[in-house]
């Protein structure tokens, strides 16, 4: 004798649960709409008035000139390959440090001394240091010892100072990462016989980097800002490109352009850290009670 | 209810931000009538009552300014400083100093002094922002290069075009090097000339633009083995510094009939012999 449930073909819902189907639809219709409505008429209102205020024709000039957008666009464009070329190297070699760093300052045994404490005051120095100061140092102080073979172009001397302040940002997350994975997880792989760089590299970073990946994406997101301080340098990127155009139009629409393109290229990083840390919990979470 | 609130609150603050009204279209009304004002300093609408605050940046350098310091009288800039004060009838315990940097100065805005010297060039564009009095200086702009550099042998234009040359952003010295250089490789462009003259005298610069008598003083004071290499023809017709004032300041007008008599009764020749003749035989790059 078996009971018919709900789904089976032959099931309709009662008069009353149509009703009250048909109630909800036309609900969430209502809110949609009022939603709708509210949002155009504060949009209406926002737009009435700012256009209307008597300082936007040159607020509208200054900083939203159409035409000043257009011809100030490419050469912002090209200042920002700088950037971007900044971006990538930089990103690259500052993980790879800030690994190395992190992975110092975990190592156990009192022989690793001098290392734990020498990546210690690393740290504590670099991220002490503004950027600025790093910068200054780096991109003008070592060309200035007149040793043979220093580079003098500010793209390798600008990476190399950012490289530097950044190492040490993500040095501590990768560190903080390292110590967030329970030490049972490390006495589980000692005692299935791993040794200490075999378990930290296939049970410990695994889990650590996987943690910390929102952490350091954003780093990535300010890092992407920070390349254009190698400007200080004398490397024209897109700020200094932005700068230059305006002091020559006192209008100041390319900083508008060159913020919204930096903006742009933060949004996929911004998406792409979204994406991976969602991936990362269904990944954890799957086959759990919760 | 709550909700009107809340939307409430917005409108008004939509409100308010349109109240926001350009600046200039009350001063000007209260300002209007002192074109053809007294220019004596009970009549000048100055920050402080009596007294004439100048404005130049921090550090200001020979031979503008001696020891990087303005009160002195010394220096082009400071002792024009002092005869436009002098002109419009203050004397030189009425006069104050304020440094405010050269970038920031230019900017629209309020100013925190009645005028600044700072080797400002005059050009339209500038004007849209600040005023300028009439110019007290007509100045060239010139390479300065590191002795054993290729920059330093340069005897035209052409031997420039294929170096690494770079200026302080946003001055005309940087406009010059683009526009009469035109170099091949693309201009190195610093915050300041300090920083120029760093990245000069390190060699990651081969040459650095900046107007002729600063070039002067740094070859000749400054840089370790630095030359003069030449000036560099002006894009139209030569550069001319203005006094820099606010927007329509009601002491435009009476700054600039001070700086137009020093012109007249040869204050300002002398003062430039004075102070700049050394700079005046630099062979021009052609």
């Amino acid at each position: 004798m078996t009971v018919g449930l709900p789904g089976q073909v032959g099931w309709t819902p009662s008069e009353l649960e149509l009703g009250r189907r048909a109630y909800r639809r036309s609900r969430g219709r209502r809110s949609t709409l009022v939603a709708l409505i509210s949002t155009l008429a504060f949009a209406a209102l926002a737009y009435f008035t700012v256009t209307n205020s008597p300082g936007w024709p040159r607020v509208q000039a200054t900083f939203f000139s159409l035409e000043v957008a257009k011809d100030s666009f490419p050469k912002i464009l090209e200042g920002l390959w700088l950037n971007v070329q900044v971006l990538v190297v930089g990103g690259f070699l500052v993980l790879v440090f800030g690994l190395a760093i992190a992975v110092l300052r975990t190592l156990r045994g009192p022989v690793f001394a001098p290392l734990r404490i020498l990546g210690t005051v690393y740290v504590d120095i670099f991220r002490g240091v503004p950027l600025i100061i790093t910068l200054y140092l780096v991109g003008f102080g070592f060309p200035a010892l007149g040793l043979q073979g220093v580079p003098t172009s500010p793209f390798i001397l600008g990476t190399a100072a950012i490289v530097l302040t950044y190492s040490a940002y993500v040095a501590e997350v990768f560190r903080a990462g390292i110590e967030s994975v329970h030490p049972s997880q490390r006495a589980a792989a000692r005692s299935l016989g791993l040794t200490h760089r075999q378990s930290m590299r296939i049970v410990v970073l695994p889990q650590a980097l996987r943690t910390v990946t929102p952490a350091l994406l954003n780093d990535f997101v300010a890092l992407q800002k920070d390349v254009g301080l190698i400007s200080v340098l004398g490397a024209v990127d897109a700020v200094r490109q932005a700068q230059i155009l305006t002091g020559q139009s006192f209008n100041f629409t390319p900083y508008v352009v060159a913020g919204l393109l930096f903006v742009l290229l933060a949004v996929p990083s911004a998406r792409l850290a979204d994406y991976v840390s969602a991936r990362a919990r269904r990944r954890q979470q799957a086959g759990g009670l919760l | 209810m709550r909700r009107q609130i809340i939307f409430a609150a917005f409108a008004s603050s939509l409100l308010a931000a349109g109240a926001c009204a350009p600046q200039d279209e009350a001063a000007t009304d209260s300002s209007g009538g002192d074109g053809g004002g007294s220019c004596s300093p009970a009549d000048l609408q100055t920050l402080e009552a009596d007294t004439l605050t100048i404005a130049t940046d921090e550090p200001a350098y020979a031979p503008w300014m001696v020891d990087d310091d303005p009160t002195s009288g010394e220096g082009f800039e400071s002792a024009v400083a002092y005869a436009v004060a002098e002109q419009l009838g203050y004397s030189q315990d009425q006069v104050t100093w304020t440094r405010v940097p050269f970038n920031v100065a230019i900017q629209p805005g309020d100013k925190p002094f009645d005028f600044d010297i700072n080797q400002f060039s005059i050009s339209e564009e500038r004007q849209q922002a600040v005023d300028f009095s009439s110019p007290y200086y007509t100045v060239a702009q010139a390479l300065v290069a590191i002795e054993g550099n290729p920059a330093a042998d340069a005897g035209s234009l052409a031997d420039l075009q294929d170096l690494r040359l770079g200026a302080q952003v946003a001055t005309t010295s940087l406009q010059i090097l683009t526009d009469v250089i035109a170099p091949t490789t693309e201009p190195s462009v610093f915050n300041s000339n300090d920083d120029a003259k760093l990245a000069l005298q390190n060699g990651q610069i081969d040459g650095l633009v900046v107007d002729l008598p600063t070039a002067y003083f740094i070859s000749n004071v400054e840089l370790d083995g630095g030359v003069l290499v030449g000036q560099l023809p002006g894009g139209e017709g030569g550069d001319e510094f203005g006094l820099l004032l606010a927007k329509d300041s009601p002491l435009t007008d009476c700054v600039s009939q001070a700086v137009d008599a020093l012109r007249e009764d040869g204050t300002l020749d002398e003062l430039e012999q004075e102070w700049l003749s050394d700079v005046i035989d630099a062979p021009v790059l052609e």
